[in-house]
C-alpha cells in the first residue's frame, strides 16, 4: 500500500461502494452475487463463530461458489445472546445460533438453490413465529444507528471496507476545508455530550483545550470501559475501529495536537488487536502519521493498555496511568484541558463519543441536533442485559422511554412466572429505576430525576428474583475493591458501608443500620476526591429510595423477600404453595430433595448445599 | 502476598531462569528512558516469568533506572500484576452485573468448593488459579468464565466443574 491523497480516497470509496451496494439490497454492481456477513465479536466468538466462519469458507469453496459468494467476518452485531449470528445479502436474512453442522445445508440450500433455511431464523419469543429479515426483527427495527452505523455491515479488519462506507471523508473535509474554530463550532452546534457518563458538552471541552496555550497537546480516547454490564465501547472498537481513529484526528486538528493515545482495557484483547490493525492500516495509507493525505497535518496515535484498575476510567487517573504511575485521581482544577497528560493541555473522550464525531463533521451539527430531545441530543447506545429476552446493544434516539427499550426492543422478561422489578442504569455510579417509573424517557435530566444516571449506558434489567439489598452490596463491593485508596472517605467509608450491607444480607442486621448507611452515604458523596467516591453510594441510596421495605424486611423480620440471600433462607417447602411438579427434585445437583409424583417435595437439609437451584426452578415460589 | 517491602536484596526464586532474566533485560533495554514505560514493561515481564516476585521487580527497577518503590507501588496497584506464582490454567469468573444476576456468583461458589481454594488463590498442585474479574464485556452471553484465553459463555453452576476439568 502507498500513501494516498484525498482524490485517491474518493476513488477507493467509489470502487468499494459498488461491491458493498449488495448490502443495501442493490444487485449487479459488484463482483459477487451474494455476501455472507458472519459476526466475529467477542460474544459470538465465545459461542464458536470462528469455527463456523472457517466451515463456511471451506463449504463455499467445496461447492464451487467462491467466485460468486463472499464470506466476511464482521465485528459485534450487537445481538449477542443468539450468537453466532449471520446476515446474508442482498436479501438481509438473519440466521441465529449457527453451528458448524448447519453449514453444508445453508450453503447448499440458500447459497446454491436460493432457498433459505427456515429452522435457523430468528424466532419471536412471544408469537413463536420465524422472522427471516433482519430489518423486521423488532430488536433491530426500532433502533436508530449513528455510533453503531457500520455494525455488522463491514469487515472490521479492512480499511477499504470502512472507506467504502464513506470513511475518512469527514477527516479529509476537516483537514482540508475547515479551520480549528469551524470544527469546534460544528461540534458545539451538534449539542453532543460526552457518552462516557458525566455528559459534559464535547464542543465546550474542545474549545477550552483549543484556547489553552501550549505547543504540545494530547488527544486521548478512553476505552477503559470498566462499568460492569456495559460493552458498547468494546463493540465499537471491534466492529468499527476506524471511526474512533477518524474522530480523534478531527479533534487533533481542532485543538492543534499531534499525538494521541487510546487507553484500552487489557480485558478486551480482540478490541486491542482490531484497533492496532486499524492504526497500522491507516498509517500505511498515510491517514495517520506525517503530512496526512498531503494536507500538511501530522498526527501519531498509539494504544496504551490498562492493567486492571477501574478507577483508571476517571480522567485524571487515566492520565497518571499512561504516565506509568499508580492510577490515582488528582483534584481539579486545573482541568485536563489546561494541564492533563504530562501537564500538557489534553482532551479525553470515550469511544462512543469519538464514533459520533465523523458523522457530525460530515452531515453537520444541525443534523445531529435534530435527533433526540432539547436537553440531550443525538442517540445513545445502551448495553441491555440481565433478565431480558433480547440481550445486546441498542442504539436509540435520546428520549426513548425505558419501556420501549425493555419491552419492545428487549422483548420483556424471559421467565413467565417472574415479574419486572427494576432497571439498573449507570453501573456502580448509578441507581435503580423501579417499575412505576418505567415510562421515564432516556435523557440526562429525566434519568437523574428518577434516581439513576445515564452513565456509560449499562442497562441491567432485573426481575423479582433479584434482592435489592444484595444488589447494593454487590456494587458497594465493587466500589470498595476498586477505590484507589487515596482519599479516606472513599477508602474507609465504602468499606464500612460494605460491612453493614454484608451484615444485613447475612441476617445480622440491627436497628439503626439503615440510618448509618444513609449518613455514611452523605459524607462519602460530599468529601470524596473523584467521581468514584462521589457516586459510589448511589446504588445504596436509590435502592433505599424505592425498596426500603426490602431493607427493613432483612433487618427486622430476618427475611429476604426476593428469596435471594442464602443466610435468610430456610430451604423448606411451603406445602400450600407446592404444586408437586418435581422441578426442584429434577434440578437439585446433590440429590437433596425427596419427591414422588403427586407428593409435596421435602428438602434434606443435611445434604443441601444451599445453591438455590431449587428456588430458581420453582415456578410457584414454594421454597422459602 | 508479602505485606511489607523487604529492603534487603533478595535472590531470584528458583523458577526464574537465567533465560528469563536475559529476556527481562532485553525488554527493559528497549523501553529505558521512554516516558510511561513502566506498566508495559511490567506487563511484558509478567508474561515471561508468569508473576512478579520482589527480586524481579528490583531487577526491573535497576534496569529501567527508576526507584524500587515506584515499581512496587505500580505492581501492587493494578490487578493484572501478581506477586504470587500462578497456576497452569487461570480460571476467571466474570463478576460483572449481568453475570452476577444471571448466576455467575453461584458458578464461582461451586468452583471454590470443587477446587478447594478460595478466589484469588492457586491450588496446591498449581493446576489452577481461580480469579474473579470485573466485567469482560461479554454480557450478552452471561455468565462468562474465561479459562486462559478461551471464553466460555452461559456457564451455569451445574456445568462449571465439567468445564474446568477439561484442562489438565
Amino acid at each position: 500500500m502507498s500513501k494516498i491523497s484525498i482524490d485517491q480516497l474518493s476513488q477507493i470509496q467509489q470502487k468499494v461502494e459498488k461491491e458493498q451496494a449488495l448490502r443495501q439490497g442493490q444487485t449487479g454492481t459488484g463482483a459477487h452475487r451474494m455476501h455472507l456477513l458472519i459476526c466475529g465479536g467477542t460474544g459470538c466468538q465465545a459461542a464458536g463463530s470462528i469455527a463456523v466462519y472457517e466451515a463456511l469458507k471451506a463449504e463455499i469453496d467445496k461447492q464451487g461458489l467462491s467466485g460468486e459468494v463472499a464470506v466476511i467476518e464482521t465485528g459485534c452485531n450487537g445481538f449477542c445472546a443468539l450468537g453466532p449470528v449471520m446476515v446474508t445479502y442482498p436479501e438481509g436474512i438473519f440466521y441465529v445460533n449457527l453451528e458448524e453442522k448447519d453449514i453444508p445445508e445453508v450453503v447448499e440450500s440458500h447459497c446454491k438453490n436460493g432457498e433459505p433455511v427456515e429452522r435457523l431464523f430468528y424466532k419471536d419469543p412471544s408469537s413463536k413465529k420465524f422472522i427471516p429479515h433482519m430489518k423486521e426483527i423488532p430488536f433491530f427495527a426500532l433502533q436508530e444507528l449513528i455510533a453503531l452505523k457500520n455494525r455488522s455491515l463491514l469487515d472490521a479488519e479492512s480499511i477499504d471496507e470502512y472507506i467504502g462506507r464513506g470513511g475518512y471523508q469527514a477527516m479529509a473535509k476537516a483537514l482540508k476545508e475547515m479551520s480549528p474554530e469551524d470544527i469546534v463550532a460544528e461540534v458545539k452546534k451538534s449539542g453532543l455530550r460526552g457518552r462516557g457518563g458525566a455528559g459534559f458538552p464535547t464542543g465546550l471541552k474542545w474549545e477550552f483545550c483549543q484556547k489553552s496555550p501550549g505547543e504540545i497537546k494530547y488527544v486521548l480516547c478512553n476505552a477503559d470501559e470498566g462499568d460492569p454490564g456495559a460493552f458498547m465501547d468494546r463493540s465499537i472498537l471491534e466492529a468499527d475501529p476506524h471511526a474512533v481513529v477518524e474522530g480523534m484526528v478531527i479533534a487533533a486538528k481542532a485543538i492543534g495536537s499531534h499525538h494521541g493515545y487510546v487507553y484500552c482495557r487489557a480485558e478486551y484483547p480482540l478490541a486491542v488487536n482490531r484497533l492496532q490493525l486499524a492504526i497500522d492500516h491507516a498509517k500505511e495509507y498515510g491517514l495517520l502519521g506525517e503530512n496526512i493525505m498531503g494536507t500538511g497535518f501530522d498526527f501519531e496515535l498509539n494504544i496504551y493498555q490498562g492493567a486492571g484498575a477501574f478507577v483508571c476510567g476517571e480522567e485524571t487517573a487515566l492520565m497518571r496511568s499512561i504516565e506509568g504511575k499508580r492510577g490515582m485521581p488528582r483534584p481539579r482544577p486545573p482541568f485536563p484541558a489546561v494541564a492533563g497528560l504530562w501537564n500538557r493541555p489534553t482532551i479525553l473522550n470515550n469511544v462512543e463519543t469519538w464514533a459520533n464525531i465523523p458523522q457530525i463533521i460530515e452531515k453537520g451539527g444541525d443534523w445531529y441536533a435534530g435527533i433526540g430531545t432539547e436537553d440531550s441530543k443525538g442517540t445513545k447506545v445502551f448495553a441491555l442485559t440481565g433478565h431480558v429476552n433480547n440481550i445486546g446493544l441498542v442504539e436509540v434516539p435520546m428520549g426513548t422511554p425505558l419501556r420501549t427499550i425493555v419491552y419492545d426492543i428487549g422483548g420483556g422478561i424471559p421467565k413467565k412466572h417472574r415479574k419486572f422489578k427494576a432497571v439498573q442504569l449507570g453501573g456502580p455510579s448509578g441507581g435503580c429505576i423501579p417499575e412505576d417509573k418505567i415510562d421515564t424517557p432516556c435523557e440526562y435530566a429525566a434519568i437523574m430525576e428518577a434516581g439513576a444516571i445515564m452513565g456509560s449506558g449499562g442497562m441491567i434489567v432485573m426481575d423479582d428474583s433479584t434482592c435489592m439489598v444484595d444488589m447494593a452490596r454487590f456494587f458497594m463491593d465493587f466500589v470498595q475493591e476498586e477505590s484507589c485508596g487515596k482519599c479516606t472517605p472513599c477508602r474507609e467509608g465504602t468499606r464500612r458501608m460494605l460491612q453493614i450491607l454484608e451484615k444485613i444480607c447475612a441476617g445480622e442486621g440491627e436497628p439503626g443500620d439503615i440510618e448509618t448507611l444513609e449518613e455514611l452515604s452523605a459524607t462519602i458523596q460530599e468529601a470524596s476526591l473523584c467521581g468514584l467516591g462521589q457516586t459510589g453510594p448511589n446504588p445504596v441510596l436509590s435502592t433505599l429510595r424505592y425498596f426500603r421495605d426490602e431493607y427493613e424486611a432483612h433487618v427486622h423480620d430476618k427475611t429476604c423477600p426476593a428469596r435471594s440471600c442464602v443466610a435468610l433462607l430456610k430451604f423448606q417447602v411451603d406445602e400450600d404453595k407446592c404444586k408437586k411438579c418435581g422441578m426442584c427434585f429434577k434440578n437439585c445437583p446433590v440429590d437433596a430433595i425427596d419427591w414422588k409424583k403427586k407428593e409435596v417435595a421435602k428438602i434434606n437439609l443435611d445434604k443441601c448445599i444451599k445453591c438455590k437451584t431449587c428456588i430458581e426452578n420453582c415456578k410457584f415460589d414454594a421454597i422459602f | 502476598m508479602s505485606l511489607a517491602y523487604d529492603l534487603t536484596p533478595q535472590e531470584m526464586p528458583e523458577d526464574v531462569t537465567p533465560e528469563m532474566v536475559e529476556r527481562i533485560d532485553e525488554i527493559c533495554a528497549a523501553y529505558r528512558g521512554k516516558p510511561g514505560a513502566l506498566i508495559p514493561v511490567l506487563q511484558k515481564c509478567q508474561e515471561v516469568v508468569g508473576y512478579l516476585p520482589v527480586p524481579v521487580q528490583e531487577h526491573i527497577a535497576k534496569a529501567l533506572g527508576v526507584p524500587g518503590h515506584e515499581v512496587y507501588g505500580v505492581t501492587t496497584f493494578y490487578s493484572f500484576f501478581s506477586m504470587e506464582p500462578r497456576g497452569r490454567h487461570v480460571v476467571r469468573v466474570c463478576m460483572g452485573t449481568a453475570c452476577y444476576v444471571r448466576g455467575g456468583k453461584e458458578a464461582l461458589d461451586r468452583l471454590e468448593r470443587h477446587l478447594n481454594t478460595p478466589v484469588d488463590t492457586t491450588t496446591e498442585d498449581r493446576r489452577f488459579t481461580l480469579e474473579q474479574v470485573r466485567c469482560l464485556g461479554a454480557c450478552g452471553v452471561a455468565p462468562v468464565v474465561v479459562v486462559n484465553q478461551d471464553t466460555h459463555r452461559k456457564v451455569m453452576a451445574d456445568a462449571v466443574v465439567d468445564l474446568v476439568e477439561q484442562y489438565d
